[in-house]
């Protein structure tokens, strides 16, 4: 998911210079233009040719979809950022002991799909707990009852395991006079790394971190087949419903698209908040 | 996992459970193994064949080419897989038959082998444009414009130019790709191909050893992913074969 940012053809002799771009650069090509048309076509024919009286009747079931998958979406992110620090700082510069299960975690989890982990967690877990007493009678009981937190879990690891591999290469990235220079200034080890170590190492792994969070959206729709209810199984409800195969998937698809675009505007912004400078 | 109390006798049992033979369900999991690996390899193989069109298309490609390239693998990895499959998987074979039976020939029925090792080899294909195009542009331009200098046809020079000197850059990400499509064959399990993840979700639920079955799937799949790493590694050290070693380079 690394794309190199410079699209500029490489320019090898002056030659190339010749060509102004900078005059054409503000007006659309025309082949644009007509895909752009195309588009606005295809998206008039689908609104005018295709069945979408069942979309008022499940408005408020698409919008609370939306609602959980975002919901789990920011949480496990969250979640899964948080775990990946200690297991990024302990791969890169902690003592074997807790480095290797670090690494071994990390390995396991990038190893196995997700939809297995998912599925462990929730039917093996689920199938455990109600055989000891005391998980029933505990206060969490009302909750491991239920699908959400078996998928928050699951999906909090995973993104951990794969985040924790980034953050190791965040922080073994990180200059070594940086942080020589702060144990000189006489700074604590915990204001090094709140200070220098961690800022400098986000800061690298805010790309990636980009491009795993877009991931991490398109593994939100394996829930549903623990019967979480996000927004891709609000789209199996409305098929199997009103027996429409295409518009609830496009649809679907649609609101995706949506949502990614809107992370990696999130993000842009994010990167764009930190000064950098390109040596 | 949480078992404190694994008596021999459960050991036993567990091993009764996973036998190859009928009343263990082995046999069946490494069925459902067998049809992961044939699904992975031929998505790989033809993500491999899209991403090279792709990517030549993208870099060499007259405007409209590139928007069309730009527009499919934008798509395709802004959507979650799940939802691709169900599109392409289900509305796919619909659409194929709609057109065969308005042809007026009769209505075909696609194999989930072949419908799943086109729908992940779609996506795939997406992914393998990138970290192509990324390669390719990673090669010193000078080799390419010296090939082109020699006369050589566009085939020749792709045959003995471009991919052997983008394969070392592009080994890496092809790797993640490679063990990306090992997973990924597991959301086939949710269209009711049997796979290894579906096969093992229907011993363990008809068993009730969800742990002992989700935990020896797990291994399968991580030895896949382990013994893939040892020959990736081999290589990626045969396609850089001659370059400097990247640690010399620091």
């Amino acid at each position: 998911m690394t794309e190199t940012p410079l699209e500029t053809p490489i320019e090898t002799f002056p030659i190339h210079k010749d060509k102004d771009t900078s005059g054409q650069a503000r007006r659309l090509p025309p082949h644009r233009i007509v895909l752009i048309l195309i588009g606005l076509a295809l998206v008039a024919s689908a609104i005018f040719f295709m069945r979408w009286d069942w979309l008022p009747n499940y408005g408020d079931l698409i919008l609370q979809g939306l609602w959980r998958t975002i919901w789990i979406l920011v949480v496990t992110v969250i979640i899964g950022f948080l775990l990946a620090v200690p297991l990024g700082l302990a791969q890169a510069a902690g003592p074997a002991v807790l480095a290797v299960p670090a690494r071994v975690f990390c390995t396991v989890i990038r190893g196995t799909p997700l939809l297995l982990q998912l599925w462990l967690l929730y039917y093996g877990l689920g199938s455990l707990f109600p055989q000891y007493p005391w998980i029933r009678s505990s206060e969490l009981w009302p909750y491991l009852r239920q699908a959400w937190p078996y998928a928050v879990l699951a999906l909090s690891l995973s993104y951990a395991g794969y985040e924790g591999e980034v953050m190791r290469g965040a922080f073994a990235g990180v200059p070594k006079g940086q942080l020589e220079s702060a144990r000189a200034f006489g700074m604590r080890r915990f204001t090094i790394f709140r200070r220098i170590w961690l800022p400098q190492a986000i800061h690298r792994a805010l790309p990636t971190l980009a491009g795993e969070a877009v991931l991490q959206l398109k593994s939100t729709p394996l829930v549903a087949t623990i019967t979480v209810v996000d927004l891709y199984s609000v789209a199996s409800r409305i098929r199997q419903d009103t027996y429409i195969t295409y518009e609830p998937l496009l649809l679907l698809a649609a609101g995706y698209l949506v949502i990614t675009g809107i992370i990696v505007f999130l993000f842009r912004r994010l990167e764009k908040l930190i000064p950098s400078r390109l040596g | 996992m949480a078992d404190a109390s694994i008596a021999p006798a459960a050991i036993a049992g567990m091993f009764d459970l996973l036998s190859p033979n009928p009343p263990g369900w082995g046999g069946n999991l490494l069925r459902g193994l067998l049809n992961s690996l044939q699904i992975a390899l031929g998505a790989f193989g033809m993500g491999l064949l899209i991403g090279t069109v792709g990517a030549y298309g993208k870099l060499y490609g007259g405007p409209l080419v590139r928007d069309i390239a730009a527009i499919y693998t934008t798509i395709v990895r802004a959507v979650p897989e799940l939802v691709l499959i169900l599109l392409l998987y289900y509305a796919g074979t619909d659409m194929i038959n709609r057109v065969l039976e308005g042809l007026g020939y009769q209505r075909v029925d696609i194999s989930g082998l072949v419908a799943g090792i086109v729908v992940l080899g779609f996506v795939q294909g997406a992914y393998a444009t990138e970290v192509l195009r990324g390669a390719i542009k990673a090669i010193p331009q000078g080799e390419i414009e010296a090939a082109r200098a020699y006369g050589m046809s566009p085939v020749m020079m792709m045959r003995r130019i471009t991919l052997p000197a983008m394969l070392p850059h592009a080994l890496p990400g092809l790797a993640n790709l490679w063990l990306i499509s090992t997973k990924d064959t597991a959301l086939l399990a949710v269209v009711g191909f049997s796979e290894l993840t579906l096969v093992t979700r229907q011993a363990a639920g008809t068993t009730k050893a969800y742990f002992l079955f989700f935990i020896a799937a797990g291994i399968l799949y991580l030895a896949i992913t382990l013994f893939s790493n040892v020959i990736l590694a081999k290589v990626e050290q045969w396609a850089r074969r001659g370059m400097p070693s990247v640690k010399e380079a620091r």
